[in-house]
């Protein structure tokens, strides 16, 4: 079979891009855009009721990362499939990279500076490697799966990134890709013996691990066990961060009117703090507002998944999707005290371009494969079947 | 076979996916639970801890009431002290700054250092004091060049200033950091830069004078930074005092008293010069007028005389004038003091932190005559025209007891004794009369208790009786005893108040007169007991201190009269401090000069004026001074003098055109 052009293989003939326009799914980017619009109240509140230093920007990027989105949902799902691996690789020497040109930010290296932006791999890898496991199992039949020496590559796939981003070190991405993985695994027909052999290794693992933690990860930990025993130290933000969600009461205080947060009494209210000057500023009622859109915004990727035919464009969708669950409940959980604070953003809410950038590419992904949900791969690739 | 695969797999994604999606259900609902925890549950304890966050109390110092004299002049005040203060924030570089602030006004080089060194330690935000106590020049030198000075702010604050500085340090007292010792739970006194009296009608009144502090909600954001002044309780200014002082006789007092017989020459007079030279550095507080120098006769700079002086309205018991030397400048105390300056407050011999007028107990020597007089008179053993034959000494049993003068007085009535401060006259009289009469009498007339003057510290002397030498010393009282009493010497101790009280009582008609320091313009005329002496025994020994001054024989005749108009009488007194041993009687050895400075008799001169018709009572000690008449004498005139010419009477007296001769 000859090969098809490049514009061919954006458009195939089946799938003519108009068509593809009315596939996209508008209801998804009502929804996340309604979300992104919170974010930007949110972050006009945190400048203290100024659309600069956050907003503008963050409605710039919004408007590049919807265009991002839109256009890799139509993209070839083929197209994305063949490129997963590369992606993967690419990402993954970027993450190498950061090792050796990383810049020094938060105490954490975590940036590569490219001039004009700077870029964290780690995120681009949470949906690099859902790109890569997702093409890795699609390979794989049933029976595959269940053969151990099968697992050994997407194993391998896991832990190298894991592996980089704890050197950083980032506990609580390794932990999102780990568990973003693990969810792949558990989609893709591994059996439920395999996890809980694996948890049961990681338990016994953990006093080892101990070791290799750096002290203020060590300390984080301690005070998310008990964060009233040092209330001015470590333990500092999650208590006044439970102060202001608390002293929102079932209405809040109002929008602008968080003392907390306007106050300075919360850290990085623009960023991993911002859900908790909503909950002080639009009290319970507005929490479970954004929760709920979050809700459906995964019931979405769920549905998605489960209506598409090919393996790799299910896993992408349901991989996708659990990420962005990640996201969003390890984020919320952190700021009411239930895990450590571990630094993690709350998708389209929280300022910052690259989780924004990620987010929406997570989103991009999602609808591709809606787009092609009736689209068959062959396990080998990137033939159509018949 | 590939199809039911596929199959397989797809039911496999199905059935986990829905679990996946329920688990991920149940974790947003347990989000909803702990903010439903969180926000309705315990969300009236968050509320409190938030509003704990956002409000500090602020205490507002009350601003410190002042002492006046009794013409309305401060002795104690409060002074506006600008500062300049950096904020580093507000400014790109703060060691530009500095410098350009440099430019303007004076700053010393360590304190550049000390403010480079806090903007490092401290929060940006957080004022920085670069310097202090600035004049009103360098203020308007800084506010003009403001717009070049980024960061650089002039604060205004309050600090305690006396003009008169140690003039009236032992009345006023001074304020200084509250010590650990004196916090009492008010929280005004935590604050840093709180000031207590430590002394003197500072500490007396510290209540009256400190006020209420008032509060305000002040609130902050989390790193204290200090976002919005709420209006609160402005608090209640501290009372004023005024004091019945005079302070321009007071700082006449003073100066005369540290001056002695020295001289005080300008600074700028080659004697000076040549003091100066000669190695000796000017004592500090030396009690001389700025710009003088007090020189003795040998051209060396004399060291302030330590001593005592207490001027009274011997009706009113208006305190006019009360100095102790040498003093120290209770300004000094603004800042901290070094701890090397306050050792050498502490240890200098001539101990300028007592307050020798109220604390210091002497024995008061020939002062103590009339008293001796007065008590035979009253007890009838003796009467005016009782003559004494004074050989020099006078024997009781195995002891002789020896006049001042060597060969004797001959013979003298009780005016003569008095007049020569005869002391076998004395003793002839303290023999007849008995201590038990003579102790009642000066306790009468105030001496041995303590005369509750408001301020702290006050001594009460000692009047020894037979029960008093019983029950401390565990011995018999013995007639010699007396005989010392008599003179004013043995276990008598009185302090200056005291001899100033006791003279007052004597001039005043025989009235129970009490010190009155705290001035009250609206108080009536006071009135006093009487002390029942008969008027005509007071005529007696007050024509005894007239002669004093103005007999042809008097110990005191050679202080010459500042005018004819002023005339006043007196009594002067020279305290051994150092028994003489025979050997030194024989070899005649005893000129004072000659011995150290410690061992020099006491001075004492109490006085009244005017002659007739007394209105003021002075006392004067000048510790190891030599002798009363020459030291002390001429200070107590010229204190009485400065009195009568200040005199309110005779000021209007002298407003008013005469209108006919009197």
């Amino acid at each position: 079979m000859a090969r098809r052009s490049d514009i061919d293989a954006l458009n195939p003939p089946e799938l003519t891009l108009a068509r593809k326009l009315r596939q996209l799914n508008w209801g998804l980017i009502a929804l996340i855009s309604m979300i992104a619009a919170v974010g930007f109240a949110m972050l006009y509140s945190a400048a203290n009721g100024n659309w600069n230093p956050w907003v503008y920007r963050q409605m710039i990027r919004y408007g590049v990362g919807l265009s991002l989105a839109i256009s890799i949902a139509l993209l070839d799902l083929r197209l994305l499939m063949r490129w997963s691996y590369v992606a993967y690789g690419v990402v993954l020497a970027m993450l190498a990279a950061v090792e050796v040109a990383g810049e020094i930010g938060m105490g954490a290296q975590r940036w590569i500076d490219f001039g004009i932006f700077q870029i964290q791999p780690s995120e681009l890898m949470k949906i690099a490697l859902v790109l890569a496991l997702a093409r890795y199992f699609h390979g794989l039949t049933h029976e595959d799966v269940a053969r151990p020496h099968f697992l050994l590559v997407p194993l391998a796939m896991v832990a190298a990134p894991v592996v980089l981003v704890l050197r950083q070190p980032d506990l609580g991405t390794a932990g999102m890709i780990l568990l973003g993985s693990g969810a792949i695994f558990f989609l893709a027909g591994v059996r439920i013996w395999k996890f809980v052999t694996l948890l049961v290794l990681g338990i016994a693992l953990v006093p080892i691990a101990w070791q290799f933690l750096r002290e203020y990860q060590k300390n984080r930990i301690l005070t998310f066990l008990n964060p009233e025993s040092d209330p001015l130290g470590s333990g500092y933000h999650i208590l006044q961060s439970k102060i202001a969600l608390g002293s929102g009461g079932l209405f809040g205080k109002g929008f602008l009117q968080g003392s907390q947060s306007h106050l300075n009494f919360l850290p990085e209210k623009q960023t991993d703090f911002i859900f908790t000057m909503l909950a002080e500023e639009f009290g319970l009622v507005g929490a479970l507002g954004l929760i709920g859109l979050f809700l459906l915004v995964i019931a979405y990727g769920v549905a998605i998944g489960l209506r598409v035919q090919s393996q790799f464009g299910r896993l992408l969708a349901l991989g996708v999707t659990t990420t962005l669950f990640l996201y969003v409940f390890i984020n919320i959980a952190m700021v009411m005290g239930l895990v450590p604070v571990v630094g993690v953003p709350l998708p389209l809410i929280s300022y910052g371009g690259t989780a924004l950038l990620t987010a929406m590419a997570g989103i991009g992904l999602m609808m591709c494969a809606y787009v092609h949900r009736d689209l068959r791969i062959s396990r080998q690739g990137l033939e159509e079947e018949e | 076979m590939r199809r039911t695969s596929d199959q397989e797999t797809q039911r496999t994604f199905t059935r986990r996916a829905l679990v996946l999606g329920g688990a991920k259900l149940a974790l947003f609902g347990t989000l909803a639970g702990r903010l439903y925890y969180l926000q309705v549950v315990e969300a009236a304890r968050y509320r409190t801890l938030s509003e704990d966050n956002q409000f500090n109390l602020e205490l507002l110092p009350p601003i410190r009431g002042r002492i006046f004299d009794r013409n309305g002049a401060p002795l104690a005040d409060n002074r506006d002290n600008f500062r300049i203060e950096i904020v580093a924030e507000q400014t790109s570089d703060v060691g530009q700054t500095l410098a350009a602030l440099r430019s303007v006004i004076h700053i010393e080089e360590w304190d550049l250092k000390r403010v480079l060194r806090e903007t490092k330690r401290k929060r940006s935000f957080v004022p920085i004091t670069v310097v202090e106590n600035l004049s009103r020049e360098d203020i308007s030198k800084v506010a003009i060049n403001t717009p070049y000075l980024p960061g650089i702010r002039i604060e205004v604050g309050r600090s305690r200033s006396y003009p008169y500085g140690e003039a009236a340090v032992h009345l006023t007292g001074y304020v200084a950091a509250v010590a650990e010792s004196e916090l009492t739970g008010d929280p005004v006194l935590e604050l840093p830069d709180f000031r207590i009296g430590k002394s003197g009608i500072e500490k007396l009144f510290d209540g009256e004078m400190r006020g209420a502090s008032g509060q305000r909600q002040v609130e902050v954001n989390a790193l204290g930074r200090i976002i919005r002044k709420l209006p609160g309780n402005e608090g209640q200014p501290g009372q004023d005092v005024a004091l019945t002082i005079d302070v321009r006789i007071q700082e006449l007092a003073s100066r005369r008293l540290a001056q002695g017989k020295s001289e005080a020459i300008a600074v700028d007079d080659p004697r000076v010069r040549e003091a100066l030279a000669s190695g000796e550095a000017p004592v500090l507080g030396a009690g001389s007028v700025a710009g003088m120098i007090n020189l003795d006769k040998a051209g060396k700079i004399a060291p302030p005389e330590s001593g005592a002086a207490v001027l009274l309205d011997v009706h009113r018991g208006d305190v006019l004038a009360l100095v102790s030397t040498p003093g120290f400048d209770p300004n000094l105390f603004n800042n901290g003091l070094s701890p090397r300056d306050w050792e050498h407050l502490l240890s200098n011999p001539r101990s300028p932190m007592t307050n020798k007028s109220i604390t210091g107990q002497y024995s008061p020597g020939s002062t103590f005559k009339m008293l001796v007089c007065l008590a035979a008179l009253e007890a009838g053993v003796a009467s005016t025209d009782v003559e004494v034959f004074c050989p020099g000494y006078m024997e009781l049993g195995n002891a002789r007891f020896h006049c001042w003068k060597k060969h004797g007085h001959g013979k003298l009535d009780m005016f003569g004794a008095l007049e020569q401060s005869c002391d076998i006259y004395l003793y002839e009289m303290a023999k007849r009369v008995g201590i038990d009469r003579i102790a009642e009498l000066s306790r009468r007339f105030g001496l041995g208790e303590k005369l509750k003057i408001d301020l702290p510290g006050e001594s009460r002397g000692l009047v020894p009786s037979r029960e008093w030498k019983l029950a401390t010393r565990g011995e018999p009282w013995q007639q010699g005893e007396t005989l010392i009493t008599g003179i004013g010497q043995g276990f008598l101790l009185c302090t200056p108040l005291q001899m100033a009280m006791m003279t007052a009582r004597l001039v005043n008609g025989g009235y129970a007169v009490m010190p009155r320091l705290v001035h009250d313009p609206d108080a009536g005329e006071p009135s006093f007991e009487t002390l029942n002496v008969t008027p005509r025994h007071l005529e007696v020994v007050i024509e005894g201190m007239t002669r004093v001054v103005n007999g042809k024989r008097g110990t005191a005749r050679a202080v010459p009269r500042k005018s004819d108009a002023f005339q006043f009488g007196g009594k002067s007194g020279s305290v051994q401090v150092k028994r003489i041993s025979r050997a030194e009687r024989l070899s005649g050895k005893i000129k004072n000069e000659d011995r150290p400075w410690r061992d020099r008799d006491h001075a004492m001169f109490v006085a009244y004026a005017p002659l007739e018709a007394p209105r003021y009572a002075v006392s004067v000690v000048v510790e190891h001074g030599g002798s009363g008449s020459s030291m002390a004498a001429p200070i107590a005139r010229d204190i009485l003098a400065e009195a009568i010419r200040l005199d309110p009477a005779r000021v209007a007296n002298e407003q008013r055109p005469p209108k006919k001769d009197t």
